[in-house]
């Protein structure tokens, strides 16, 4: 599913430049629930970045569902990025002057599909996170446990190959936390390949593999048995 | 290819960002109604100019005669002076180069009458050169010619309105109209664009008015056209000379401003032109002003959107909008709010213009107003310059990385 090999990135600052990841190898096939940890400037979110292809990486390979990643041009990578992976992010990211079901069916907008149909397949997403009621509420108007799962269903909403999660909790509540792990758990059992960053252990422990990173190396990569969320709901 | 979506997405933004969208349309629509009202004074006032010199010919010097006010050279004063034929062919000879037309003006007021109508109008004697000074405009028939001088033939041309008055609905062109007891043949009828007065008059031969009105050769004013080649200043010393050599003929004083009186159009013209000149270099200041301010207002507000929507910018593009297509949403909603903006400002100051106007006249300023190309160029200008002026912050919106748009700070 997705194949990295010798991973260097660097930033320039200043005249110096920091070497943020340092010969990286990690392969995820599909199916699996990955927590990349670390503590803050290990390289997880750069990482995270370069897979979502929000990021381009200085030498290596990096390969996802078979091609090749590299020196796309800014259309193509908009291409592979509407076609194979959905994003949630920290601070949910909707667009705020945009209702539930239009921050979903966005996406959709940029695959070309005819408005009739990106409405049917919004709701039905929207549904799906248990939020049908809410469609047409602006984010203004949502809790941060209905926001993240607005995002989620928009993540969802292209049925992108990969999940990508920069801190999917990292703004929620305890409670709300779990309860939207519980709803990615759910969608790893439906399927889905799940990549997330956190640096809460108790997050990172209801995935089924972690890859610890420390100084742009990864120190530690093993599967672990899943704590199932779904538990403290 | 016209994209339903993308002006769904474009007038979605700008209908839920109200504040932003009205303060740049605001800006635009504002700069757009100073420019028209402003041009539009100057151009009224430049109306107001026009018109005052536009009836007769500009190159005109007129003659006329009256009573001395200064005892010279053993003449009394309060002497009165009357120019004849005489005075008329001494013009002629003594300054032939320098003259392109020339005619002699004897006034009369008379009652004309035709079957049942009658009026009274004003009666001009002339040469046939008087045609071209007055910018007389033939609609029917001839004008004076040299044989009518020659012969002292009864003929008359009419205004439009004298034949209106008196022939109502018939041709006047042909039959006689009796001016004063006297038959006169009507062998034209003219136009005039000085004004309705201008079209109620009657012309005849100067010859023929001599003999049957006093039979004398006096005439009451000669008017000049002088040779187009002369420039402003050799027609005012022209005009000069002219003054000086009368005087001297006339024994009138050379300090003496009633016995006779010379109006140079030259000198009027040259001081309009001048103002013409200066008041268009005004508005085109005012013009390029004002739309100078108005590209920087549009940049300005492109900018601020640009900044303003960087995270949005940013979560588009991580949803897979391609650079192409956050150019369009950004350039298209600044030139959308620009055009439209723009035409309300247009029509504001179009409304105002139309409002003031015939209050303004006591200012000088008349029928003020702004051609539809100038306005429509104006505005085609600031779409060109909101696209301008958008279209860089667009390339850089689509540039924007989204790891950068999608901080968390």
């Amino acid at each position: 599913m997705l194949k990295i090999n010798a991973l260097h990135k660097s930033y320039a600052i200043g005249d110096s430049s920091l070497h943020v990841l340092k010969g990286i190898d990690l392969s995820v096939e599909e199916g699996e629930m990955v927590a990349i940890m670390g503590s803050s400037g290990s390289g997880k979110s750069t990482l995270l970045n370069i897979i979502g292809m929000l990021d381009v990486l200085d030498s290596g390979e990096y390969i996802l569902d078979g091609l090749p990643i590299d020196n796309l041009t800014e259309k193509k990578a908009a291409v592979y990025r509407n076609k194979f992976l959905g994003f949630i992010f920290q601070s949910f990211n909707l667009i705020n002057y945009k209702n539930a079901l239009e921050n979903v069916a966005l996406p959709l907008y940029y695959q070309g599909l005819k408005r009739k149909k990106r409405q049917e397949l919004g709701m039905f997403h929207l549904e799906k996170v248990g939020l049908a009621d809410w469609a047409h509420h602006l984010p203004k108007e949502l809790s941060g446990g209905q926001k993240q799962r607005v995002a989620i269903a928009r993540a969802l909403a292209a049925n992108p190959k990969l999940l990508l999660a920069d801190e999917p909790t990292g703004a929620l509540d305890t409670k709300t936390s779990h309860e939207i792990m519980a709803f990615i758990q759910q969608l790893n059992d439906e399927g889905k390949t799940i990549l997330m960053v956190t640096h809460e252990e108790d997050i990172a422990s209801m995935c089924k593999r972690i890859v610890r990173l420390r100084d742009g190396v990864i120190m530690e990569d093993k599967t672990v048995t899943q704590v199932r969320a779904s538990q403290y709901v | 290819m016209f994209d339903i979506d993308l002006w769904r997405e474009i007038l979605q933004s700008i209908n839920k960002n109200r504040t932003r969208s009205l303060l740049s349309g605001f800006t635009i629509a504002f700069a757009i109604l100073l420019f028209t009202i402003l041009f539009g004074i100057a151009n009224g006032l430049q109306n107001t100019f026009k018109e005052a010199f536009m009836d007769d010919a500009k190159n005109s010097i007129s003659i006329f005669t009256g009573r001395t006010t200064k005892a010279h050279n053993g003449l009394q004063a309060g002497r009165r002076i009357q120019m004849k034929n005489e005075d008329f062919d001494y013009v002629e000879e003594e300054f032939e180069n320098k003259i392109q037309y020339l005619t002699a003006r004897i006034y009369k007021n008379v009652t004309a009458s035709y079957k049942n109508e009658s009026n009274s109008y004003e009666l001009r004697a002339v040469h046939p050169d008087h045609q071209f000074l007055e910018k007389t405009l033939i609609v029917d028939g001839r004008y004076i010619n040299q044989n009518d001088l020659k012969n002292k033939t009864k003929v008359a041309v009419i205004g439009r309105l004298v034949e209106e008055d008196l022939f109502i609905k018939t041709e006047a062109l042909g039959k006689y109209v009796n001016l004063g007891g006297v038959q006169y043949k009507v062998v034209g009828v003219f136009r005039d664009d000085g004004g309705d007065n201008e079209e109620r008059k009657i012309y005849m031969p100067v010859t023929t008015a001599q003999m049957i009105y006093g039979n004398n050769d006096y005439i009451d004013q000669i008017n000049i056209g002088y040779n187009p080649n002369l420039n402003y200043d050799q027609a005012i010393a022209f005009g000069n000379l002219l003054t000086r050599k009368l005087k001297t003929r006339f024994d009138v004083a050379r300090d003496d401003q009633r016995a006779i009186r010379v109006m140079n159009m030259a000198e009027a013209t040259k001081s309009v032109n001048a103002m013409t000149v200066g008041l268009s270099i005004i508005i085109l200041v005012i013009g390029f002003g004002t739309l100078i301010a108005g590209v920087v207002g549009i940049s300005n507000i492109m900018i601020f959107i640009v900044k303003e929507r960087t995270k949005e910018i940013g979560i588009r593009k991580a949803l897979g909008a391609s650079p192409r297509s956050i150019v369009s949403i950004i350039l298209i909603e600044a030139i959308l709010i620009t055009a439209i903006a723009g035409y309300i400002g247009l029509l504001i100051g179009f409304g105002v213009l139309e409002l003031a106007g015939p209050s303004l006249e006591a200012y000088f300023i008349k029928d003020p107003g702004v051609s539809n190309s100038l306005v429509v160029g104006a505005t085609l200008t600031l779409i060109l310059a909101g696209a301008i002026a958008g279209y860089i912050p667009a390339k850089k919106a689509s540039k924007i990385k989204p790891i950068i748009a999608l901080r968390n700070d």
